[in-house]
């Protein structure tokens, strides 16, 4: 029998309620007339401290509370595709439905279509054993996505019945399993789960398989593996946010979960407007049919705000939970903590640094930690992953502050978003200095295998470049450019044209927007090609000025926008061009020399 | 529940800052505005921002001066702040708190809408993507405003920003149409000639008749200035969203909105963040600055334009560090152009307009115009690095490219930022001007952009390469 309580008192997002014997930890409640949602967050005696998930002006002293006997939860079911929600899983466009533009409170909305008739494909018999994980049966949710209807975690049983194949909608139980006590169990074709437990799994693994994003920097230099875990810092605009929606695009992922937690709301109208227009680059079909959107906007209310990364973490984790590998982006957890900060503040809770509460270390812990490379629950040992790529937003700019440190504690990657480069329009502006990835090592040694043998040779070749490029710059800025050897110089100029050429790639351009491993490949050792080359001129006193007014240096400049199957062809001829152009000038200087 | 009675009388129990603290009577609400009337009968507006069963807690925007516990009364209106609206607004001046402070008759309302508003679904917002011409070179080249978008300034004290602010008002068209803006301006903290400025410099331009002001002194209450820009921003989505209007607010200045805000929490004894704003702060602003845009299926549009003053022109200061991490861009002032005779001191490498990508181009501005903008930031950004480099180590030192930087430093901070405050740049002479500048370098050197582009665009002379 669910609770009733009265109000006693309302803060902004908070509200303490009494009369609450009975209420649990993280159940969810309706306030007021209007039903507003809120989730309770504290138990004292008989009071309920209550976080709302809607603004609560209006609210007053003594209004009732309604316990609805369940923690927040999400419903998980095939209809998740292409979906648009708010941060505690209500349609978007239902509420425009319902409400209108702007949007007005207490309303529920169903998250998936209830009586939508998906085709329901058995893949097992009426006899069959089962236990939590194992796969039923198969619904073609979108083109993208085969839905693999599982046996929820923790049943167990022998399948009683089993429907035919055909149209069902989410309503109609499809499977019962008699459980080892003899009840019997309805499985239907989707399922609830509470947003705060972590779906189970049999056994995490490293990561270890790489995971390419088609941005250059990112996968030569600072790659990723599949259950990963990646923060981006980066003060206002650097770019972060273009960033994560190239990722969301290009990343090499079954599904993507893209939560935008406290952003701009133009901004979650571009992705909401360009999404559905963009073309998976593998199938051609609409990206939104492998990607779930989750929209909580700044001046959303902020309690949705601290739940949306737990709505996207667990419907991220049910497609893991099918074999798949899944990325999530959240935009930005700063927000999230900021959240947190202010729930806390309310609470009158012991601060921790800079206001925040002590525990958010642990909360963001939590959070990563629900990354990973897993098998999965189920008989057939299936494999799935989540990657998770969180945005930090730094206040100032200052990365000593405690989201971007306890972050850093965390992940394994770190792309340091740079304001210097931004400033110069060099995207994306990850600092080749400061950035790092624990991944490299296992990586490099795929690609080794994957892409080319010397993968890793170049990669640290031009790394060390452009360290040296550095040094340099360093003595030229203390005793002026001239004091420079023509070797320095080269290094110079290889580096800028590393910068300018491999490392700078447009977002906005059709073809230099994504990058295959291969092309990355190809670039990366024509231009490493060329500095040897040049290096073997200079030794013979061709002047640089010489080599660096060849045409085929203008060639080289336009390798990123020759698309990916042509490359392997492109690159040859130009490092054969390098060969003659420059054996020409060596040949010249011979002969200079001579006469 | 419009059954309760909307008259409460409560009693005071404790004053302290600009808040009260009585008991709670029956029926009130979280967000409700109360009205309090001192013991010398003067009436003062507040807001529960904090009710329990046994105390009520209640903002005063005019301040807690002259309230005693004994006699000052507090009566209950049930409804949260609402601002009456209609189109008779335009034309007018109110004060902080929505009522006329021109002389004039209150206006007949069309409507009662609550101040706080409600968030655009962010489903139903249509993406900005019209240029807004300002005329102004720096702007419209590099830092492009479109409609719909949310565009602060960053002013330094004693820059020259309200300056800026009126050329924006007066210039602002969108090309091939002939609608105006209306403007709202919220003024918050700003001193008598600073009023007076924007009056003239309104009527100077025959545009009071589409302007509508809200005003609140440096000498009025502080507090007041919490309701200010919520009270503009109604009365703009009233004539964007219900009267098809394309509104331009001009909100300034935002450092003393942060400040009263900065005041309640103190008094409030809550925990306070960097620099003793409080954690919520980012929120708080967001609920102000995301009130801008366009909706599908509405014709209006709010565009805004908010300007602050960053404390000892630090950047990262909490009011422009948050507010830039919610406003779509940021165009910010540079103590150092100023003093040497720049105007507007806009410096465009901290500056930035995120939805400019969207509002420029062939059909739009001009086909050369993102490139034109790539090259001219890349070439500033090496430009200032390699005058740094010439006061250390004396020209002399320089390479002969390193001169070609420093000359267009100067070029490009003279002829193409440089601007008269009321010279109107159409984009096509903005364009030119930047091509001019450019021309210092050969072509080779410009590797922002396309040859194609160069080919029909280029103006220099010298292609050495």
């Amino acid at each position: 029998m669910p609770v009733v309580g009265l109000i006693q008192r309302i803060v902004g997002p908070l509200i303490v309620a009494k009369n609450m014997i009975g209420a649990r930890m993280h159940e969810l409640v309706r306030l007021g007339e209007l039903g507003i949602i809120g989730e309770i967050i504290r138990l004292e005696r008989d009071r309920a401290a209550i976080q709302a998930y809607e603004e609560t002006t209006g609210l007053r002293p003594g209004d009732k509370v309604e316990g609805t006997g369940k923690p927040l939860s999400v419903t998980l079911g095939p209809g998740l595709m292409g979906k648009i929600y708010d941060g505690v899983q209500r349609p978007l466009p239902g509420i425009a439905d319902k409400s209108g533009s702007f949007i007005e409170r207490g309303m529920s909305i169903d998250p998936l279509e209830m009586d939508k008739k998906w085709f329901f494909q058995p893949l097992i018999k009426a006899g069959s054993k089962v236990v939590g994980g194992d796969i039923l049966g198969l619904v073609q949710e979108t083109p993208l996505v085969l839905h693999r209807i599982l046996v929820p975690p923790f049943y167990e049983g022998v399948v009683r019945h089993i429907v035919k194949e055909g149209d069902y909608s989410i309503r109609e139980p499809i499977a019962e399993i008699e459980t080892p006590r003899g009840s019997i169990q309805k499985v239907y074709l989707a399922q609830t789960w509470p947003v705060r437990v972590p779906r189970p799994y049999k056994v995490m693994m490293p990561p270890t398989i790489p995971q390419s994003t088609g941005q250059r920097v990112i996968d030569a230099f600072f790659p990723i593996c599949k259950g990963g875990t990646i923060m981006i810092p980066g003060g206002f605009g650097t770019g972060k946010t273009v960033m994560l929606h190239q990722l969301a695009k290009f990343i090499e992922a079954d599904i993507v979960v893209f939560v935008g937690c406290g952003e701009r709301g133009n901004e979650m109208a571009d992705v909401l407007e360009s999404f559905p227009k963009l073309r998976d680059p593998k199938s051609g079909e609409p990206l939104m049919a492998r990607t779930i959107l989750i929209a909580n906007t700044s001046n959303m209310p902020i309690a949705a705000r601290e739940a949306s990364v737990y709505t996207g973490l667990t419907m991220a984790e049910y497609y893991r939970d099918m074999g798949y590998d899944v990325a999530l982006m959240a935009d930005s957890t700063s927000r999230w903590a900021e959240a947190l900060r202010e729930i806390s503040g309310r609470l009158e809770e012991m601060p921790g640094e800079e206001g925040y509460p002590a525990y958010l270390a642990a909360r963001l812990a939590e959070f990563y930690s629900r990354a990973g490379h897993v098998i999965t629950l189920g008989s057939d040992d299936r494999r799935g992953s989540i990657t998770v790529i969180g945005a930090v937003s730094p206040p100032g700019g200052d990365f000593s502050e405690p989201v971007t440190q306890n972050t850093l504690r965390i992940v394994k990657v770190f792309w340091a978003l740079d304001s210097s480069l931004a400033h110069r329009r060099h995207f994306p502006a990850i600092n080749w200095l400061t950035s790092y990835s624990m991944y490299f090592d296992q990586v490099t040694e795929s690609y080794n295998k994957e892409v080319g043998s010397d993968w890793g040779r170049i990669v640290r070749e031009a790394i060390t470049l452009l360290g040296q490029e550095e040094e340099v710059k360093e003595v030229a800025s203390l005793l002026g450019t001239e004091v420079l050897a023509e070797s320095q110089r080269l290094i110079v100029e290889v580096a800028r044209n590393l910068r300018e050429n491999f490392l700078r790639q447009s977002a906005f351009h059709p073809v230099d927007g994504y990058c295959s491993k291969e092309k990355t490949f190809h670039m990366l050792r024509t231009i490493l090609k060329f500095y040897r080359k040049a290096r073997f001129a200079i030794g013979q006193e061709v002047p640089l000025n010489r080599i660096m007014s060849l045409p085929v240096i203008e060639e080289m400049a336009r390798m990123k926008l020759i698309p990916s199957e042509e490359i392997a062809k492109v690159a040859d001829e130009i490092d054969k061009k390098i060969d003659e152009e420059i054996n020409l000038l060596v040949e010249e200087q011979a002969r200079k020399k001579k006469g | 529940m419009s059954s309760l009675p909307h008259i409460k009388l409560a009693s005071v129990r404790e004053i302290s800052g600009p808040l009260l603290f009585v008991e709670t009577m029956p029926g009130a609400s979280f967000g409700e505005l109360v009205e309090v009337t001192t013991p010398t009968g003067e009436e003062r507006w507040g807001q529960i921002i904090d009710v329990s069963e046994d105390i009520t807690l209640i903002q005063v925007f005019e301040g807690t001066l002259d309230l005693d516990v004994k006699s000052t009364i507090i009566r209950h209106t049930g409804t949260p702040i609402k601002l009456r609206v209609s189109m008779d607004m335009l034309g007018r001046t109110f004060d902080g708190r929505g009522n006329p402070r021109d002389g004039g008759p209150s206006i007949i309302a069309e409507d009662e809408l609550d101040v706080h508003g409600k968030p655009i679904n962010p489903y139903c917002r249509a993406h900005p993507s019209e240029f807004i011409q300002t005329g102004i070179s720096v702007i419209d080249g590099m830092n492009t405003l479109l409609r719909g978008q949310k565009l602060p300034i960053f002013s330094g004290s004693g820059l020259p920003h309200r300056l800026l602010a009126a050329q924006i008002v007066r210039q602002a068209t969108v090309l091939g149409q002939a609608e105006a803006f209306t403007v709202i301006l919220a003024a918050m903290g700003v001193t008598g000639d600073e009023a007076k400025f924007f009056r003239d410099e309104f009527e100077r331009m025959g545009v009071m008749d589409r302007v509508v002001v809200f005003l609140n002194m440096a000498e009025d209450p502080a507090l007041e200035r919490i309701l200010t820009p919520r009270l503009a921003l109604t009365a703009a989505e009233y004539l964007a969203f219900e009267q098809d209007m394309h509104v331009l607010v001009v909100l300034v200045d935002m450092t003393y909105y942060c400040e009263a805000l900065r005041e309640v929490s103190a008094a409030r004894a809550e925990v306070p963040g960097r620099r003793g704003f409080p954690g919520y702060m980012y929120t708080d602003l967001a609920t102000i600055y995301e009130r801008a845009g366009k909706i599908h299926g509405k014709k209006g549009s709010i565009t805004q334009v908010p300007i602050l003053t960053m404390p000892e022109d630090d950047i990262t200061h909490p009011i422009p560090d948050l507010t830039a991490y919610i406003t779509e861009g940021q165009l910010v002032f540079d103590r150092d152009l100023y003093r040497r005779g720049i105007y507007p001191p806009i410096n465009p490498l901290p500056s930035l307009s995120r939805l400019m990508d969207k509002g420029i181009g062939g059909g739009k501005t001009r086909e050369d115009h993102k490139q034109l903008s790539d090259q001219l930031y890349y070439a500033y950004a090496e430009g200032r690095i390699v005058r740094e480099a010439a006061m250390i180590s004396g020209e002399e030192a320089l390479t002969e490219r390193d001169r070609l930087y420093l000359k267009f430093v100067d070029r490009f901070e003279r002829e193409f930022i440089n601007q008269a405050p009321y010279e109107n740049r159409d984009i096509e002479k903005t364009l030119d001007i930047g091509w001019n500048v450019l021309s210092v370098f050969p072509e080779a050197e410009l590797s922002r952009i396309d040859p194609d582009i160069i080919k029909k665009y280029y103006r220099g002379s010298g292609s050495k390469a």
